[in-house]
């Protein structure tokens, strides 16, 4: 850092370091590690809270990190996405910590396995806030990996036959995609000797061996963003977890590759896309929408559903690149696509992760998760089922929620830019996620006793979680609802720095 | 690729397509996790050496991306130590050491019931 050290600049170097520190405290702590959640917690909080206060004040900055300026050195990126996401960020590691704190990290004291969550949590936090904060492909490369290799261990962390076989697939998968990622950043370099987002933005490169590794690049963040038909790989890794690891799993990991995405095709290469790029992810994402809801809706497990529904909001973002992508992003509807779609983001964030929660004392409390048994579970867990609740009303975008501006955000571009076969499948997709999710409603708020045959077949086999464990989900999805109150501030803080508006500024 | 590469860098770039084309192969074509692992490797390296080329200029090398390679070995190899750490796992809970065959079905029962958390 050169001269006064700037607030913001400090913070973004600090979410990038601080939970790395706190990885490596938690293999020192051992046993204790669970606690170290009330020194990251807070800590994470105060320096999101700086960074969203630097970007609302003082506009999106590039920091050249050790006083390198690009091309040499390595830019980190202060914009309202970058602030936004490292936000949401803390919110839904905070509650996981928390969470496991009770759980997983107390079940598994005696083992290695108790503390390694917490360090990989960590891992995974300072991860996925350099991959939000990076201002350059290839530190973008090196940040998804250490995201993969941590959500990998997330994935086997429990250990058995079957999240190991999850988290090998898994992990081909995301090794496949960084090799193609890779190659595509390597023949942009040959192209235009930089790799710095900006530059190339500035240096707007065209021409096949653009066009080529953008593709590669692309194709590479599908499969580690769980795009349809690349999505295999997402359902037995993020169901087989522990329920705070797939909260992570499912809320954040997917957003990181997808933010790069973004940040390749409407800031880096705006004009190397051409006109089918937006048809053909949008596309993708809509056949995710709907392949992925139909799927959902044929689980009989919770966390399968859940999981399944993770992959057909994940085609909701893709959403953004016909409504906002390519030449698109100066047109006066890109600015609600993108924040429609970046809403999405986060409301999905804090509602799915709410829901494995959920998903996980349910697990705790009955042994099993299949969904004809949790008749009338409302009753002894009120708590959690109004947390599931509410996260449903999120995700199926009911208002007041932040899933319904988000997608009236995203309906409103749709019909502005006369593509209103967009719209179309955003209504198919509400439908459909009111379909998957009633069912369950119906399951928990039911009379079970007073149906015979709906009685549970077994009893319950754990405790009544405690009411501050069931407190977290019910404050995530308050949050996910929240947003919809609140919507104004976050889509204004997401509007700062957005590649389109950027160029009018130009102009 | 710039056409004022240095001559022999096209050899660099040729070697190195083939040993993507090899590790490709390898990686989609085949079951066993550890050769999936070693052609995960092949085609890392091939994809280094062109990067190296793609660096050499009539200046002589030029040093990003030689740093570039470097951060993108110790990926690799932290990548390679921990999918054989889990597959050395997985064969030793199984006694296989094949993944049993993609996608599991929709039903959901393949995916193995989580413990409570």
């Amino acid at each position: 850092m050169t001269e006064p050290l700037d607030p913001a600049a400090l913070a973004a170097a600090l979410a990038v370091a601080l939970p790395l520190a706190g990885a490596l405290a938690a293999l020192v702590m051992g046993r204790r590690a669970g606690d170290l959640f009330f020194v990251t917690g807070p800590a994470m909080a105060l320096v999101a809270a700086a960074l969203v206060a630097g970007v609302a004040e003082g506009g999106p900055a590039r920091i050249a990190v050790g006083g390198f300026a690009p091309p040499l050195g390595i830019a980190l990126v202060t914009d309202g996405l970058a602030a936004t996401f490292v936000a949401t960020t803390v919110a839904v590691m905070a509650a996981a910590l928390a969470f496991a704190r009770g759980g997983l990290v107390a079940r598994l004291r005696e083992t290695r396995r108790g503390y390694a969550f917490v360090a990989l949590a960590h891992l995974a936090w300072g991860a996925l806030n350099a991959v939000f904060l990076s201002g350059d492909l290839f530190n973008l490369y090196v940040a998804l990996e250490l995201l993969s290799l941590a959500a990998i261990g997330l994935v086997a962390l429990e250990g058995k036959a079957e999240t190991l076989a999850a988290a090998i697939r898994y992990a081909f998968f995301a090794l496949t995609g960084s090799l193609l990622y890779l190659s595509g950043a390597i023949l942009l370099y040959a192209a235009t000797g930089t790799l710095d987002i900006a530059l190339l933005g500035a240096h707007a490169p065209e021409g096949a061996t653009t066009l080529v590794a953008g593709a590669l690049m692309t194709a590479g963040l599908c499969a580690k963003t769980a795009l349809f038909p690349l999505h295999a790989w997402l359902p037995p890794a993020h169901a087989g977890a522990p329920a705070p690891a797939s909260a992570i799993l499912s809320g954040l990991v997917p957003k990181a590759s997808f933010v790069v995405m973004a940040r390749l095709w409407l800031e880096a290469l705006p004009d190397a896309a051409g006109p089918a790029l937006g048809p053909l992810l949008g596309g993708l994402g809509a056949a995710a929408i709907l392949y992925g809801s139909v799927l959902a809706l044929r689980q009989e497990r919770l966390k399968l559903l859940v999981a399944y529904s993770t992959i057909a909001q994940i085609g909701y973002l893709f959403l953004l690149f016909p409504l906002a992508g390519g030449a698109l992003s100066t047109q006066p509807w890109a600015a609600g696509a993108w924040s429609g779609a970046m809403l999405h983001g986060v409301s999905h964030a804090l509602a799915k992760a709410a829901l494995f929660l959920a998903a996980g004392l349910v697990l705790a409390r009955l042994g099993h998760d299949r969904i004809a048994g949790l008749s009338g579970l409302a009753r002894a867990m009120p708590m959690t089922a109004f947390a599931i609740g509410l996260s449903a009303v999120t995700l199926m975008g009911l208002p007041p929620s932040g899933g319904f501006i988000a997608k009236y955000l995203l309906l409103v571009a749709a019909f502005a830019s006369g593509e209103w076969a967009w719209g179309v499948i955003l209504l198919a997709g509400g439908v459909l996620s009111a379909l998957y999710l009633f069912p369950v409603l119906g399951r928990l708020f039911a009379k079970g006793d007073a149906e015979g045959e709906d009685a549970p077949e077994d009893e319950p086999t754990g405790p009544l979680p405690s009411r501050a464990r069931e407190a977290i989900p019910l404050v995530l999805a308050g949050l996910a609802i929240a947003l919809g109150f609140a919507s104004a501030w976050p889509t204004a803080l997401l509007a700062i720095g957005r590649p389109g508006a950027a160029m009018e500024g130009l102009e | 690729m710039s056409p004022d590469l240095a001559p022999h860098a096209t050899i660099y770039a040729l070697v190195g397509a083939a040993l993507v084309g090899l590790g490709l192969y390898g990686l989609v074509a085949r079951r066993h996790p550890l050769r999936r692992l070693v052609g995960f490797n092949i085609m890392g390296s091939g994809l280094f050496i062109v990067f190296g080329a793609a660096g050499m200029g009539p200046l002589g090398p030029d040093p990003v991306p030689q740093a570039l390679i470097i951060t993108g070995i110790v990926v690799a190899f932290s990548a390679t130590a921990l999918i054989t750490a889990l597959a050395g796992r997985y064969a030793a809970l199984t006694g296989r050491a094949g993944l049993p065959e993609e996608t599991p079905p929709p039903e959901g029962g393949a995916a193995g019931r989580p413990e409570a958390s």
